[in-house]
């Protein structure tokens, strides 16, 4: 009974993480109709940055918030420079860009810092709780990270709903011609909402870091879980990315728990083909019918 | 207020307008009439900049704006209402028509000031814009370019779909504008006859180019014209 | 009938003649160069294996899959399995392995032929990661993180005694490349390849034409299984080893660029993205050597040229190299033409290159 219990708030944790990548990459999918396969890469590099700002000046809040920024600097000059050129293209040129931009940045990462993986600070205890005489697989940090994604999501809510600004990004991403007609400068809504994205995904970094410990390679798989999050959920939905990160984190946290830790990208891969072939649009989108 | 110069636009080797010149005085309401794919549309999206013009030159209030970019031109109060309503169906009607005044800031309209000029929109205020008929959403949709206080209006086809009552209801409508804020009206249309109706002025194209720009009462009168381009 | 069997005829005497050709070649090449290079050599031919079918899927179908290195690791295995396990000889254990990654290929094809795009890009990502992580779940048959190792193929006798192991190998991988040239330039040239194009250029006009749109990917996929099978078979020969390290998700994203740089659906275009992807290691390790870049600098160099050259691509040059080749022949024949149109007193035809076009498939050269 512990066993599950234990898996369980694990999932929660680890779901949350889940739900903030989806949330980069449904914020970027319903700007530009782009799936940023650099976004992991993008908050490695951030998470880097962080951690090197915490080594110089032994300040946790300092470095995250400098990774919040480069975040910010890092998503906003990489549409303005990158994006902006091929919005008009294909979309499989934005694929290969993106991919591209990813082995770039890892490879960037390699030079500047090195290839073998490094620890990171969490900002609370790693002790799990002790409850009734046993100590349960969940932390204070733990805690900590499920409620500072939920508080970025109810942020970003507030954001797109009831500020001007959030209501010109929503104009840019739903109907971007229109938009321009109304004297919306879409270009910018673009931009920021790439930068917005990146902060998100470099909160992400930041929380996971302890766990996975930081390396050019270590975020590749919190990637794919952030897409698969993303998908179950529907790639249209920001509600729909949190809901289907902690899903997902549950689910995985079971398998590996029951099953072995081996088997969790395989099981990722099913859920994903599973969505994909039965509900494309995600649990939460809209009925319109979207080309998957 | 708004006039247009030996306006060339060309898509590749198509050349959709050309070089078409007309003028729109405040308070009036100009009628570009034709049939389909005379160039009406491309006229339009070329003035407001959604297209490139390969020649030619677009002036608004005494400003040369044929180079500028979309919202640059529409911040300078040339407000358009595109062909099949541009409606943002994910919004609801009152964020769309916020939406068309943040541009204008404390300047823009009062929201109130569209409920009372079309009331069917103030019932469906909170409703997704997916929700309205065609005749509601052309009104959110005028609504929406009234929002910033625009002194030219470009209307593309707002009789497209609705029914002949609907579209008498909107005629009128877009007449009393012009008159009341004098607005620069320039109203492209198919339907001819309505179009002629309120307008002070028809410009006639055919193929991209100007066949006839005349008074809009010496256009109805004249049967040839009428017959030949205008189907009446 | 006649008209189009003459055709068909032609298309097999030229996609024979070009094998001819290009196994001459690749004998005289083997012949006189060192075994250093005939490994390479070996190495180029069994990426160009792979390439050739991940240009005919993303290219010709316009499918973009970034699993190809986990279908590698399929063929892999199986030859190791076999060759190594159950003491099969080398090429039924190919062969066995091109069979096994087609039957692979078949599920993972018709799941794949109903997604587009991104969300194609991310499954196969999803997979390339996925799939070999089971090496590591059943660690007695795969051999865990070591992997499985087999012996090296010895030439047959017939060759003589001084018949080096590499070069061996090079024919070998060679002889597979010559393959899967013959094979996919005849796919290319015909039906099922026109039918490739017209699916990936306007699927709902096709399927109006009465193509089968749903089938005509999965056979694209799975035809690029197979060759990616093949390829790993080879490379586990080469090696001697199969092992998950050998297939990470970065390898996938190499053959990748190797496809793109150098020219999307052309089979000239795989041989240049195969050239690439064994010399550009060595290059950048001699210009890190002579420029003495620290260790980390000198690691990261190949993969930091293969993202710049990935982005470079798609918003400077999207036909990489082959496009560019052609575009340059292309100017180059304008000129000549317009040089004669003058000579003879007619007014020269506009030159200048074709506008750069979006990957276009025709297989040529």
């Amino acid at each position: 009974m512990t066993k599950f219990i234990d898996l369980t708030l694990n999932g929660i944790s680890t779901g949350a993480i889940y739900a903030a990548v989806a949330l980069a990459l449904v914020l970027i999918w319903r700007a530009t109709r782009i799936l940023n396969f650099a976004q992991g890469a993008m908050l490695m590099v951030t998470t880097f940055i962080a951690s090197g700002v915490i080594n110089s000046t032994g300040s946790y809040p300092l470095g995250v918030g400098v990774a919040l920024l480069s975040g910010f600097v890092l998503g906003a000059v990489v549409e303005r420079v990158l994006i902006r050129r091929i919005e008009s293209a294909p979309p499989l040129n934005a694929v290969i860009v993106t991919l591209g931009l990813y082995t770039l940045l890892v490879a960037i990462a390699g030079m500047i810092w090195g290839n073998s993986p490094r620890a990171f600070p969490a900002a609370f205890s790693l002790r799990g709780y002790n409850v009734g005489g046993t100590t349960l697989l969940f932390t204070p940090n733990d805690t900590f990270i499920v409620l500072v994604v939920l508080g970025v999501a109810l942020l970003l809510a507030l954001l797109f709903r009831a500020t001007s600004l959030g209501l010109q990004m929503r104009a840019a991403a739903f109907a971007a011609e229109v938009a321009r007609l109304l004297g919306v400068r879409v270009g910018r809504m673009f931009t920021v909402g790439w930068g917005l994205a990146a902060v998100v995904g470099a909160l992400a970094g930041v929380l996971v870091a302890p766990s996975v410990f930081l390396g050019p390679n270590s975020f590749d798989a919190i990637l794919i879980s952030g897409f698969v999050a993303a998908v179950l959920g529907g790639l249209d939905s920001p509600p729909g990315a949190v809901v289907g990160g902690i899903v997902l984190g549950l689910a995985l946290s079971y398998v590996a728990g029951y099953e072995g830790s081996a088997l969790v990208p395989l099981a990722a891969l099913v859920i994903l083909i599973v969505v994909l072939m039965i509900r494309p649009t995600g649990l939460f989108s809209a009925a319109r019918e979207r080309r998957v | 207020m708004l006039a247009v110069e030996d306006l060339i636009t060309e898509y590749g080797p198509v050349r959709a307008v050309d070089r078409v010149s007309l003028r729109v005085a405040a308070g009036s309401v100009t009628a570009v009439l034709g049939a389909n794919g005379a160039g009406k549309t491309s006229l339009l999206r070329t003035i407001t900049g959604l297209v490139r013009a390969t020649s030619g030159v677009v002036t608004f209030a005494g400003e040369d704006i044929t180079a500028l970019a979309v919202e640059d031109i529409v911040r300078r109060g040339l407000a358009h209402v595109p062909e099949g309503r541009g409606v943002i169906a994910e919004l609801t009607v009152a964020e769309n028509l916020r939406l068309g005044g943040l541009w204008r800031g404390r300047d823009a309209a009062p929201v109130e000031e569209m409920y009372e000029l079309f009331p069917p929109l103030r019932e469906r205020c909170n409703q997704p814009a997916s929700r309205l008929s065609g005749g509601e959403r052309q009104m959110l949709s005028i609504g929406r370019a009234l929002m910033g206080r625009p002194q030219a209006l470009l209307l593309d086809e707002p009789s497209l779909g609705l029914a002949p009552r609907l579209v008498a209801q909107i005629m009128g409508m877009v007449r009393r504008l012009a008159d009341s804020f004098g607005l620069a009206v320039l109203l492209v249309e198919q339907n001819a006859r309505s179009a002629l109706s309120i307008a002070d002025r028809g410009v006639v194209l055919n193929l991209g180019r100007v066949v006839a720009d005349q008074d809009s009462s010496q256009l109805a009168a004249d049967e040839r014209l009428r017959h030949a381009y205008l189907g009446f | 009938m006649r008209r189009s069997a003459l055709l068909r005829q032609s298309t097999l005497v030229r996609s024979l003649g070009l094998v001819v050709v290009c196994g001459l070649v690749l004998l005289v090449l083997s012949e006189n160069i060192t075994d250093y290079r005939n490994t390479q050599l070996a190495e180029g031919a069994y990426f160009f294996a792979v390439l050739a079918g991940l240009t005919l899927l993303a290219g010709l179908s316009g499918q973009i899959s970034l699993g190809q290195g986990a279908l590698m690791a399929v063929g892999a295995y199986t030859v190791a399995l076999l060759v190594g396990n159950e003491q099969w000889s080398l090429v039924p254990a190919l062969a066995a392995a091109v069979v096994v990654t087609l039957i692979v290929g078949i599920p993972v094809g018709a799941v794949a032929s109903r997604l587009r795009g991104p969300y194609l890009a991310g499954a196969t990502l999803a997979f390339a990661v996925g799939l070999p992580a089971l090496a590591d779940k059943f660690p007695s048959l795969f051999g865990g993180e070591n992997g499985l190792t087999i012996n090296p193929p010895t030439p047959p006798s017939w060759l003589g005694s001084s018949f080096s192991l590499e070069r061996w190998e090079a024919w070998i991988c060679c002889a597979g490349a010559l393959i899967v040239l013959f094979a996919l330039y005849n796919l290319i040239h015909s039906g099922v390849g026109r039918s490739m194009r017209a699916v990936r250029d306007d699927e709902i006009a096709a399927s109006l034409c009465g193509l089968r749109v749903g089938r005509t990917r999965a056979v694209a996929f799975i035809i690029s299984a197979g060759c990616a099978g093949l390829g790993g078979g080879l490379l586990a020969e080469v090696n001697q080893l199969a092992q998950p390290g050998a297939f990470p998700l970065q390898l996938s994203l190499f053959l990748l660029a190797g496809v793109v740089l150098g020219g999307l659906g052309s089979l000239a275009g795989a041989v240049w993205g195969a050239a690439l992807l064994v010399f550009l290691p060595n290059w950048t390790n001699d210009l890190s050597g002579s420029f003495s870049l620290s260790g980390n600098v000198s690691h990261n160099l190949p993969l930091a040229i293969y993202g710049v050259a990935l982005i470079g691509a798609m918003v400077v040059w999207p036909t990489g190299i082959q496009g560019g080749i052609r575009t340059l022949t292309a100017l180059i024949r304008a000129r000549l033409s317009a040089r004669r149109r003058l000579r003879v007193g007619a007014a020269p035809e506009p030159s200048g290159p074709p506008s750069s076009v979006p990957p276009s498939a025709d297989g040529s050269g």
